[in-house]
């Protein structure tokens, strides 16, 4: 075990970064600026049940300290992501995968998640009930405990893979949903998916979203995440994927110290493709700087 | 083969009002093609800024920008010797053809790649008219220099200030040739593909994430099947374009 070595439900990382979903493509697009393979795992994108084209353009708006996105789980369906999309990866990386699923009925979340338990090159199934930008689907799971309850149990018995729940921070009390995802059998938690956002055209007074509004992320939401991951962390007892904003080593070690056990990074890889590996490269030295031997001494540090 | 670097800025001046043009200098080798675009790191916003290659060579790229946003606003007042991350060589670019009569259409600040573009045809021996649009006459730019590599250039005005009065497409009406290559505002593009002139290739813009493929923010439905602008396009075939409305 190395000084960045961490562990999700007992599925190993060899350092605690993570390429989130919907940042990274199926991954592979990422392989012409440096060897992905040095990366703990990567959450490839969205998955449905069906193939998705997602919403309109534009689908993104800059914003100072991050973006919005609405781009609305464009994917080609579970059997192409197994059949194509993973194989293409597993070419060119052999550390664990996680299989980020979303869906617009229970059914739907319980067909993609049997797909996915049955493919081997899957290691953790990451169930997203948060995201913001599909009607009727993603975000809908995720903010009634009741909804929260019946698809995270009935996607729990379906696979054997660890199954974590990504979170959505737009809820009055995260907590409360967290623990639902406890009771109802979840593994661990991603926390935080975007915050819902908008932005206007100055000249036209109209939404520059297509869709009108978008999931915000990037820096800005980092102060929002810590807090979400912390309040969590005291109350529950699974492992957390903290995210939200984090854009160097710095921000890892905060999310580890908040109660995150690895770390995903998302808006940060647009701006720059090798942000993912510099942040890598970069813990060691941060790690030193704090005289910290190991990273797994972060975790939960700060959680009082 | 996209590449991430380190470019200098030699030149950042104003060619019209709102307009301006920047020379870079550094590794252009990841430039393959006439129409690839970069994206800029500008300090100051989030998300790198995509501009179109108007012409580039062994160590400079040359880009022309109109201030539309905080971003380009931001870098108009870029100063000379500044160095600027940027990721070069993006996007699929222009495929040139064999015809030897051919025609380059660009719109207000899409008339900068297809300058590269008639570069390269003429200096492959094909004939090229240049139809270049603008609103007015104070926002004309490039006229001479598409001149000067011995294209016969249109000018169209929409208000009749210069040139042909009206929109490129009255100006390629006039015109005779077999394959065309534009890139312009979206109402542009569906004029001249609408208009009946044969084969060409379109070049569109679209708000991005990334630059690269990964976040699948500027998707578009073509013939074809799904394709981002970013790295299946920004140039699409005449043949596989779709409007949605």
């Amino acid at each position: 075990m190395g000084r960045l070595t961490t562990e999700l439900s007992g599925v190993v990382l060899q350092n605690p970064i993570i390429p989130a979903s919907g940042t990274f493509g199926f991954g592979y697009e990422f392989q012409q600026f440096y060897d992905i393979d040095r990366l703990g795992s990567i959450s490839i994108k969205g998955t449905t049940k069906d193939a998705r084209f997602g919403n309109p353009t534009p689908r993104i708006a800059d914003c100072d300290t991050g973006l919005l996105n609405a781009v609305g789980l464009q994917n080609p369906g579970v059997e192409k992501v197994i059949n194509e999309e993973i194989p293409k990866l597993r070419e060119v990386f052999k550390q664990p995968i996680i299989a980020n699923i979303s869906g617009f009925s229970v059914e739907d979340y319980v067909y993609t998640a049997e797909k996915m338990d049955k493919c081997e090159d899957v290691a953790i199934l990451e169930l997203d009930i948060s995201c913001p930008n599909v009607h009727g689907g993603g975000m809908s799971f995720g903010t009634d405990k009741d909804v929260v309850r019946e698809v995270v149990s009935k996607v729990k018995a379906v696979t054997t893979k660890p199954l974590y729940v990504k979170l959505t921070p737009n809820v009055t009390n995260i907590v409360e949903i967290a623990k639902v995802c406890e009771e109802a059998g979840a593994d661990g938690l991603s926390m935080i998916n975007t915050l819902m956002g908008m932005r206007f055209d100055l000249k036209t007074a109209k939404p520059i979203l297509a869709n009108t509004t978008g999931g915000y992320s990037g820096p800005g939401i980092k102060p929002v995440a810590l807090r979400c991951i912390y309040q969590v962390a005291k109350a529950v007892n699974l492992p957390i994927i903290g995210m939200g904003g984090v854009m160097d080593a710095y921000d890892v070690v905060e999310m580890l110290y908040a109660g995150a056990s690895a770390v995903q990074i998302g808006a940060a890889n647009l701006v720059d493709p090798c942000a993912c590996i510099k942040i890598i490269e970069d813990i060691p030295r941060v790690l030193d700087e704090l005289g910290i031997k190991d990273i797994k001494e972060c975790i939960r540090k700060g959680v009082k | 083969m996209s590449k991430d670097v380190v470019l200098t800025v030699l030149k950042n001046e104003k060619l019209v009002e709102n307009v301006y043009r920047m020379v870079l200098e550094g590794d252009t080798s990841a430039i393959t093609k006439a129409g690839q675009f970069i994206n800029i790191k500008v300090e100051g916003v989030f998300l790198r800024r995509p501009i179109s290659i108007c012409d580039y060579d062994e160590t400079t790229i040359t880009i022309i920008y109109k201030t539309v946003g905080k971003g380009t606003i931001i870098m108009k007042d870029i100063e000379v010797g500044a160095k600027l991350q940027v990721l070069v060589g993006l996007g699929n670019g222009f495929t040139l053809q064999d015809d030897e009569s051919q025609v380059v259409i660009g719109g207000g600040v899409g008339v900068p790649p297809m300058y590269r573009v008639a570069k390269e045809l003429i200096a492959s021996g094909k004939k090229v008219t240049a139809v270049l649009g603008f609103n007015t006459k104070s926002e004309i730019f490039y006229e001479e220099e598409f001149k000067k590599l011995g294209c016969d250039v249109v000018v169209t005005t929409v208000d009749g200030s210069y040139g042909t009065k009206g929109f490129v497409t009255n100006a390629l009406d006039t015109l005779t040739f077999t394959h065309y290559y534009t890139c312009g505002p979206k109402p542009m593009l569906k004029a001249v593909h609408k208009g009946n002139y044969g084969k060409g290739q379109l070049s569109f813009e679209e708000k991005m994430g990334c630059g690269f493929g990964a976040c699948m923010g500027c998707t578009c439905k073509t013939l074809y099947g799904n394709k981002k602008i970013c790295v299946d396009g920004p140039v699409l075939e005449s043949e596989e374009v779709l409007w949605e409305d």
